[in-house]
C-alpha cells in the first residue's frame, strides 16, 4: 500500500510540473513531428513508396521523442536535489521507480497521441481498424521500453553527460522492442492473418514483463550511493 | 545504566572508487543532545551524515535511528529530518504543493492542517500558493525546514545548512535549530564555521581520514579549541 499509494504520488507529481510547464511533452511532439518531416524530404519519392517506410517511421519517431521525454524524468529531479526528498522518504525504493514508469508511460502515451495522427496524415496511410491495432502495439512496446528507460535514466541522472549517456546506453536496449513492433505492423497494415504476428506480439510482451521485473529489482541499487 | 542512544552507527565504512571516506566510524548521539560533526574538507562528515540519514549504504557497519535498522527497515527514516543547503524543492511547484507531495511520501493524517502549520511557522502562509521558482534563497531553505520538519521528526540531521544564507536568515535557521533542542529533538550537525552553532551543542565530534579523531563535550572556548586542533599531535 505504502509503494501504490508513493508511486502515485510520485507520478501524479511529475504529470504535474509537466503541465505546468510542458517542457517534455512540448520538445517531445516537436521533436516527433520534425523526425517525420526529415524521413519525409529525405526519400527519393520514385524510389521509395510512403507506404513502405511509413512503418519503420512511425517507431523510429515512438523511439526517439521517448528518449527525450525519458531524459527529463530524473533531470528535473536535480532541481535543488530534489530526489533526495524522496530517498529520504520512508517508501521502498522502488516506489521511485513505478512513480517514474507511470509518469514516463503517460507522457509517451501523450505524444504518440500527437504523433500518430501527423503520421497518417504525412504518410497517406489508408484509415482502417488495423490502424487501432498498430496503435495498441505502440503502447504495448511503450510499456517496456520506458521502464527500460527509467531504470537508465536513473543510473545517468547523476552523471555530467546524462543526456548524451542516455541514448547510448538505451538505443541498443530498443531494438528488440522497436524490431518487433515495425514487424508487427507491416503483417498488420497488409491485412495479413493474426498468425502472422502472433510471434511479434509474444516478443513485446515479454520484453514488457522482462524489462518491468528486472528495472524494478535493480532501480534500488541504482539510485542508492 | 545510560539510555540506548537515538542515533547509533556502527563500524561504517564507506569508499567512493579508490577514495575512503569513512574507515571503520562508531558515533552515537543520545535523545535531546546536539553534536556538531567537524573536520578538514574530506575528513566524510558529509558521508557520515548522509550514511544517518540514509542516503549513502555503507559497505559494512549499520546505522540505528530510535534503536531500528535505517538500511533494512524503510520506515526507521519516518524519525529522521534531514536539511542541507540544497532545498530540496520543486521550482515549478507551489510552497502547498511542495509539502503535499512530501506529505504523500510520509503517508502523513490530517496533511492539509500540517501544511498551514508548517507554512505558517515558517512565514510563508502569505506565499503558499505561489510557484517556488523565483524564491530567494532565505525563502527557499524557510521552505525546506517546513519540508524536513513537516512529519515531526525526533531527529534532525543539518548538512551544511548555512551555506549561502545572509546575517538575518542565519540569525532565524540558528534560533529555529535552538528551539528544536530545546524541544527534545536529536540533532547532528555538519558545518565547516562552527562558530555558528557553538554555543548550542553539547558535543563536538572531529573526524580526519575517515575515523573519529576527537569526540569529547563541547569546550566553552572555541577559539581554543580551534588551537588545539591546529597543534601537531604528540607521537
Amino acid at each position: 500500500m505504502t509503494l501504490v499509494r508513493a508511486a502515485i504520488a510520485i507520478a501524479l507529481k511529475d504529470l504535474r510540473i509537466e503541465a505546468r510547464n510542458r517542457t517534455a511533452l512540448l520538445t517531445a511532439v516537436t521533436f516527433a513531428v520534425l523526425v517525420q518531416l526529415v524521413f519525409l524530404f529525405a526519400r527519393e519519392p520514385g524510389a521509395v513508396r510512403l507506404g513502405v517506410l511509413a512503418p519503420s517511421v512511425l517507431w523510429i519517431t515512438l523511439a526517439l521523442s521517448g528518449l527525450v521525454v525519458l531524459n527529463r524524468g530524473f533531470l528535473l529531479e536535480r532541481e535543488h536535489a530534489a530526489l533526495e526528498a524522496i530517498l529520504l522518504a520512508p517508501v521502498p525504493r522502488s516506489a521511485l521507480f513505478w512513480g517514474k514508469w507511470l509518469a514516463n508511460t503517460a507522457l509517451v502515451a501523450g505524444v504518440l497521441a500527437i504523433a500518430f495522427p501527423v503520421w497518417i496524415l504525412f504518410f497517406n496511410v489508408v484509415p482502417q481498424p488495423a490502424l487501432l491495432g498498430v496503435l495498441g502495439l505502440a503502447v504495448l512496446a511503450a510499456v517496456g521500453f520506458t521502464a527500460a528507460g527509467t531504470l537508465f535514466a536513473a543510473m545517468t541522472a547523476r552523471t555530467r553527460y546524462a543526456e548524451l549517456l542516455l541514448p547510448v546506453l538505451l538505443l541498443p536496449f530498443l531494438i528488440p522492442p522497436l524490431f518487433a513492433g515495425a514487424q508487427a505492423s507491416v503483417r498488420l497494415l497488409a491485412g495479413r492473418p493474426f498468425g502472422e504476428l502472433a510471434g511479434w506480439l509474444r516478443i513485446l510482451a515479454a520484453y514488457d514483463v522482462v524489462f518491468l521485473m528486472l528495472a524494478a529489482l535493480l532501480f534500488p541499487t541504482v539510485v542508492d550511493e | 545504566m545510560s539510555p540506548p542512544p537515538v542515533i547509533a552507527a556502527s563500524g561504517l565504512v564507506r569508499r567512493f572508487g579508490a577514495v575512503t571516506a569513512l574507515a571503520g566510524v562508531d558515533f552515537t548521539v543520545q535523545a535531546g543532545e546536539l553534536v556538531l560533526l567537524l573536520g578538514p574538507n574530506g575528513a566524510g562528515k558529509t558521508t557520515l551524515l548522509r550514511a544517518l540519514a540514509g542516503l549513502v549504504r555503507p559497505l559494512r557497519g549499520s546505522v540505528r535511528i530510535a534503536g531500528r535498522d535505517l538500511h533494512a527497515e524503510p520506515d526507521a527514516r519516518r524519525a529522521v529530518g534531514f536539511l542541507s543547503h540544497q532545498a530540496m524543492l520543486y521550482d515549478d511547484l507551489t510552497p502547498r504543493e511542495n509539502l503535499r507531495f512530501a506529505a504523500a511520501l510520509h503517508g502523513l493524517d490530517a496533511a492539509e492542517r500540517r501544511i498551514d502549520d508548517a507554512l505558517a511557522a515558517v512565514g510563508l502562509a502569505s506565499r503558499a500558493d505561489t510557484l517556488v521558482r523565483g524564491f530567494s534563497r532565505g525563502m527557499l531553505q524557510r521552505l525546506a525546514i517546513a519540508r524536513a520538519t513537516l512529519h515531526a521528526p525526533p531527529v534532525l540531521l543539518l548538512d551544511e545548512p548555512f551555506t549561502g544564507l545572509d546575517a538575518d536568515a542565519s540569525a532565524e535557521l540558528r534560533r529555529w535549530i535552538g528551539a528544536r533542542r530545546d524541544g527534545g529533538d536529536t540533532v547532528a550537525a555538519v558545518t565547516h564555521d562552527p562558530a555558528e552553532l557553538w554555543p548550542l551543542a553539547d558535543r563536538v565530534v572531529v573526524l580526519q581520514g575517515g575515523r573519529v579523531a576527537l569526540d569529547e563535550p563541547r569546550p566553552a572556548d572555541l577559539a581554543a579549541f580551534r588551537a588545539r586542533l591546529r597543534e601537531p599531535r604528540a607521537a
